[in-house]
């Protein structure tokens, strides 16, 4: 229970960009940054969602990596690809259901986020949850999540059928159990969006 | 003589904005030749702790000061990336002066300070003392803004010093003092978290203050309700309880009608008001009138919302008031404050854990600064320039006749019209870029290239810099160690984390000299800021602001120290007014009773819409740190124009569209964004860019009768699509101020 972990609570971001900025300030990154700012909508909503790796249990970029590349640290952490074995084949960045892995032409290897590594293994918090203003990425322990939040930290998905289970946990309402995530329709058709929640002009006609 | 040596982009050419991109001696960093300097971030009130990588006198890199109290290493993408300024491409390191037709040309410290004291003097001589003005700003240290006061009074003898934050806090400070007889923060930000109820009014609190979220996030998870008052949905609108799109302006109407029904429904405290206040009645009466249909009308906003409003913060057993400059920025800043800080009052919920007000204070030191005496209207402690006795005290700490430190000066807005007008010849300024920041920009460049002499100390050649006739090269934070007061009236102390490069100076040596040679060595015989200091603690002795009691070893020892701290030993002042002490002689708090009143330029059929101005999280203010910094830049490279779906299609503007914003006072041209997170009567343009993209083109030169704090955040303006530029200015990059 007082090892720190990783958790993400979205619904705090408020889209600063601390974490995309701080990320390539780690000693290891050398001014790249792997954690990705998803902005979901801008006409819409300010919503905006980071995205760190979830260090997956079984991770499925390491699974499906031809060349043996990814590999887990016996702690968890699921590194970048072995530059000498990366075959720049982006198996890996087609299978993750998360989204994370990138291929970067440049250094000729798969990159992304591998939790700071250099300051994890040793006792300091990784980078993004360091700086993070909103509490968004948080590198606490459980002990201290559960008493500071209302939401629940959950490490379950259910992909289509995939379960997977992750390192790293996400906050969620209380009722949740796991995250599930089903094939949605691309373009929703107004009648499976609920009203636009974020338009000033509907509440002001509102009443 | 102060008009552009040059065209733009042969400035922009020579002096930058430039993009830095890669930190000093690469990404390769070696932690064991470093050192780390622990101090606070160079930008905003909040004034996050931070450790710099030093390695051989160059900043290389930050590292996260997790045990500081406030931020706990937490940073915004601005704090990340503040130490790109330093080993800058363009920074200044020698004296310069104009040289017509060339741009700037380097010349000895010598020939530049004489030549300064020269015109100084000259001026002077032909014009009266008062011919020749300062302007500073509220990011210098409390030790730098003491010494700018001083300096004004003793040494140039004028009355017209003004600083920045008259674009900032005045309103609020203003607002503070009627009511609670205090310029300050009332708590510290450990009570937000312990409120039942929160209250931000005009505060973009995750672009301008992010730190400031995650206590908001906080008080959230302990079951807070936050109620967000905004033209604009901003982040943290997003998760509120209550989101009033308020009409730009219209924020007395909210703040009146949830008073309105707070009295009508029982949920003044009475006992509270009987005992620690005044003026409960005369404030009755005025919001008499306030009723939800009134209220909504002013607000322009459905009456509903208000009621919601006071519903969640009438009968709340605890609640925290945070406002910033979306209500103070405007020609009524100060009622705006008066009648939201009732609400704090008349609940009785003030001086107590979990219960209180702030201000979100926004500029670096915007706090101190303005009790340093650098106001045109203050001298140290916060003391006023009108009061003999203040005066005698003062004119005792600096060895002065009373009758020799000049009366009450003019403010920023009036002194720049002063200069247009011819009244005022000369100008020493630093720490302040009015030529994109205050509002009516056109008017502010030509009153300053009407100037006889200007000379600007600075670190880069700023937009205003440009038209100075010397140019000399000052400090940075970082290279120099001083005092801050931050938002929670806590005040901190910066580190020297490197000497200046070059020929660069720091700015209080600058100053020191200049006082030599204007014969007035003897009060300026300072050999280090911490000296500076202990002559400032002792001015600010019984004063409002008082620091009599700190030294810089307790600041550090002890994460800093609250304001006041009238004795040595004192354990300073987190939290003001408990027991419901409060500042005025009588030791209540004063309620005020607004009137709401419109706007100094209100929409009509030739200018139909609303520009309401601000920042983005990744600049700061008139942009000349951030905007040379590559990766904040990249992050929202050029100023865009929010509109709502509505009007943009009313209008026949889509998405990334180049348009034109117009007023009756100048235009820009910048891409429009389409959200639905804006008031479709309002556009929204941020500021921090110079020339053709510079939102203070439009904006109006109205100030508030009080406070004299412009009407930033409202003035009529019409919009319309246009063909995109492709003039000399256009084709700047965009940290220049350049379109894309």
């Amino acid at each position: 229970m007082n090892e720190r972990q990783f958790f993400l609570d979205y619904s705090r971001c408020i889209g600063c960009q601390s974490c995309v900025q701080a990320c390539g300030e780690c000693d290891t990154h050398r001014g790249t940054s792997m954690i990705h700012l998803e902005t979901i909508e801008r006409m819409d909503s300010v919503q905006t969602a980071p995205q760190i790796c979830m260090h997956c249990e079984d991770p499925i970029c390491a699974r499906v990596c031809p060349a043996d590349a990814i590999k887990k640290t016996p702690d968890g952490v699921v590194q970048s690809s072995l530059k000498p074995r990366c075959i720049a084949c982006s198996n890996c960045v087609l299978s993750c259901p998360f989204g994370v892995p990138k291929y970067m032409a440049e250094f000729e290897q798969m990159m992304k986020c591998d939790m700071c590594y250099d300051r994890s293994s040793v006792g300091k918090k990784p980078m993004c949850a360091t700086v993070c203003p909103s509490g968004a990425l948080t590198y606490t322990t459980m002990e201290e999540i559960q008493r500071t939040r209302r939401g629940i930290p959950i490490n379950s998905w259910n992909f289509g059928g995939e379960q997977v289970k992750t390192k790293v946990h996400v906050m969620v309402p209380r009722e949740v159990e796991r995250v599930k995530v089903d094939l949605i329709q691309i373009s929703p058709t107004p009648a499976a969006l609920a009203i636009d929640p974020y338009d000033v002009a509907l509440m002001l006609e509102v009443l | 003589m102060a008009k552009l040596p040059s065209s733009i982009p042969d400035l922009v050419h020579d002096f930058g904005p430039t993009l830095h991109t890669i930190p000093s001696g690469g990404w390769t960093r070696n932690p064991q030749d470093e050192k780390l300097v622990k101090t606070h971030c160079c930008f905003c009130g909040q004034q996050c702790g931070i450790q710099l990588r030093v390695n051989n006198n160059k900043v290389v890199g930050f590292e996260p000061w997790e045990s500081f109290p406030f931020n706990k290493g937490k940073l915004c993408p601005k704090g990340v990336k503040r130490y790109m300024q330093d080993e800058h491409p363009d920074r200044l390191k020698t004296p310069m002066q104009r040289v017509e037709g060339r741009g700037f040309e380097p010349l000895g410290w010598e020939s530049a300070m004489e030549r300064v004291a020269g015109e100084i003097r000259r001026i002077q001589g032909q014009y009266g003392r008062d011919a020749f003005a300062m302007l500073t700003g509220a990011s210098l240290t409390n030790e730098k803004a003491y010494l700018m006061g001083k300096f004004a009074r003793v040494a140039l003898q004028t009355a017209n010093i003004d600083y920045n934050g008259r674009l900032c806090m005045v309103s609020a400070g203003a607002a503070s003092k009627k009511i609670f007889g205090i310029d300050r923060s009332a708590n510290p930000w450990s009570d937000i978290p312990k409120a039942k109820v929160i209250l931000v009014a005009g505060a973009n609190v995750a672009e301008c203050a992010p730190i400031t979220t995650d206590y908001l996030w906080q008080a959230r998870e302990n079951g807070a309700k936050l109620v967000v008052i905004d033209p604009r949905l901003t982040p943290i609108a997003r998760n509120a309880d209550l989101f009033i799109p308020v009409r730009s302006g219209g924020d007395i109407g909210i703040f009146n009608g949830m008073m309105h029904i707070m009295i009508e429904r029982g949920w003044v405290d009475r006992e509270f008001i009987a005992q620690h206040t005044t003026g409960f009645e005369a404030m009755e009466e005025a919001v008499r009138k306030y009723t939800p249909e009134y209220s909504a009308k002013i607000a322009g906003v459905p009456a509903e919302m208000i009621v919601k409003a006071a519903e969640l913060w009438g009968p709340a057993s605890s609640s925290f008031l945070l406002h910033a400059r979306g209500i103070e920025h405007h020609s009524k800043g100060v009622d705006n404050c008066m009648a939201a800080i009732n609400l704090v009052v008349a609940s009785g919920r003030i001086g107590r854990e979990g219960c209180g007000y702030a201000m979100i204070t926004g500029q670096g030191n915007g706090q101190g600064a303005r009790e340093q005496g650098q106001k045109c209207d203050q001298l140290p402690g916060s003391r006023d320039i009108a009061n003999p006795e203040h005066r005698n005290y003062i004119a005792g700490v600096w060895g002065v006749p009373e009758e020799s430190i000049p009366g009450k000066g003019l403010s920023a807005v009036p002194l720049i019209e002063a200069i247009h007008e011819g009244k005022i010849k000369g100008l020493i300024s630093l720490c302040f870029n009015p030529a994109v920041s205050l509002p009516d920009g056109n008017y502010v460049r030509e009153a300053l290239s009407k100037l006889e002499f200007f000379v600007n100390i600075d670190f880069f050649l700023s937009e205003t810099g440009r038209y100075a006739d010397i140019v000399l090269p000052g400090s940075l934070m970082e290279e120099d160690e001083g005092t801050t007061t931050n938002v929670e009236g806590r005040v901190i102390l910066h580190r020297k984390a490197v000497t200046p490069p070059g020929e660069a100076r720091e700015d209080w040596k600058i100053i020191c000299d200049l006082a030599a040679r204007l014969g007035k060595q003897e009060k300026f015989n300072y050999t280090s800021p911490k000296q500076i200091f202990e002559e400032m603690r002792v001015a600010s002795k019984g004063g409002t602001s008082d620091y009599y009691g700190m030294s810089w070893e307790r600041i550090d020892k002890e994460d800093g120290i609250f304001w006041p701290c009238p004795e040595p030993g004192h354990p300073g002042t987190p939290r003001l007014y408990e027991g419901g002490k409060f500042g005025h002689a009588d030791g209540k708090a004063h309620l005020m009773p607004v009137e709401w009143r419109p706007s100094a330029e209100m929409p009509d059929e030739e200018y139909p819409i609303i520009l309401t101005t601000g920042r983005v999280v990744s600049q700061f203010l008139s942009g000349t740190q951030t905007r040379r910094i590559g990766a904040l830049l990249n992050q929202y490279p050029q100023a865009l124009c929010e509109i709502h779906p509505r009007l943009a299609e009313k209008l026949g503007i889509s998405e990334g569209d180049c348009v034109k914003v117009e007023s009756r006072r100048g235009s820009i041209v910048v891409r429009a964004q389409v959200v639905k997170t804006i008031r479709p009567d309002t556009v929204f343009v941020p500021y921090h860019w110079p020339h053709d993209r510079s939102a203070n083109n439009c904006t109006i030169r109205a100030i508030d009768p009080i406070s004299n704090i412009p009407e930033f955040k409202i003035c009529a303006v019409r919009v319309s699509k246009t063909e995109e530029p492709t003039d000399e200015l256009a084709v700047l990059g965009m940290e220049a101020g350049g379109i894309r």
